[in-house]
């Protein structure tokens, strides 16, 4: 399924290492982080354009679950503000798991409905990593496309 | 001792858009109290039926984590800068 007006999430080549990077950097935990961009209206509806990607710490040091670290979204919003732009989304890790939300990702989806929550999966068995990004509403799932940049 | 709250987008549906509140309290749980009573709707996002800080919200006094501090009991000063920010969390 998807929800209207879902726009296409863009991140750069650069942006996509970065977030890979420290999804392995975080083994054997979860990782996590933030996504800053443009955004519209006053409900904040991210344009999909990413201009800046976050690593956090994982305040909760787990394997099973991440609560990104308040100090480091606090810096990461200030960041945004300055620029005039605002915090758009997150992204975490699946050690073991599919790069698809977990009943525990959609309880806890409180942010924003307009957030967009990527997904990164290090499944030993897909051999590579792979990045999916969703919205996340009211307990209901639906995909988000994603574009490579650059 | 009035202090600024700043907060997230997702709360400014209770105060009619506004993004920022002044309030006065000397603690952030009277501060909590006061905003509320300005708009009640705010109310039960920031603080849970156990009358606990609400764990879906982070808070902080300048740039200190109230969790890390004395939660609801934290004292604020005049020109202190109360953010309110949404918990990013889930496994």
């Amino acid at each position: 399924m998807t929800f209207p007006g879902t726009p296409t999430l863009r991140i750069t080549r650069a942006q996509h290492r970065t977030i890979i990077g420290h999804c392995f950097d975080g083994l054997p935990d979860e990782a996590c982080g933030l996504l800053g961009g443009p955004a519209i209206g006053a409900m904040e509806e991210p344009t999909g354009v990413i201009t800046e990607v976050f690593p956090t710490r994982n305040a909760d040091a787990s394997s099973r679950t991440y609560t990104v670290d308040g100090k480091d979204m606090l810096r990461a919003m200030r960041t945004m503000d300055e620029r005039g732009e605002v915090l758009v989304g997150c992204w975490h890790s699946h050690t073991h798991t599919e790069a698809y939300p977990s009943p525990t990702d959609v309880r806890t989806a409180t942010a924003n409905p307009n957030w967009i929550y990527v997904i990164v999966s290090l499944k030993p068995e897909h051999g590579a990593p792979v990045l999916r990004a969703y919205r996340i509403r009211d307990g209901a799932v639906a995909e988000v496309p994603v574009e490579l940049m650059g | 001792m009035p202090v600024e709250v700043r907060l997230p987008t997702l709360l400014r549906q209770y105060t009619d858009g506004t993004a920022s509140v002044t309030a006065d309290g000397a603690t952030i749980g009277e501060v909590f109290a006061a905003i509320v009573g300005q708009y009640p709707g705010l109310g039960g996002q920031l603080i849970d039926d156990s009358g606990s800080l609400h764990k879906f919200v982070n808070v902080y006094v300048n740039d200190e984590d109230i969790r890390y501090l004395d939660s609801l009991g934290t004292p604020v000063a005049e020109g202190d800068v109360v953010s309110i920010l949404p918990a990013v969390a889930g496994g």
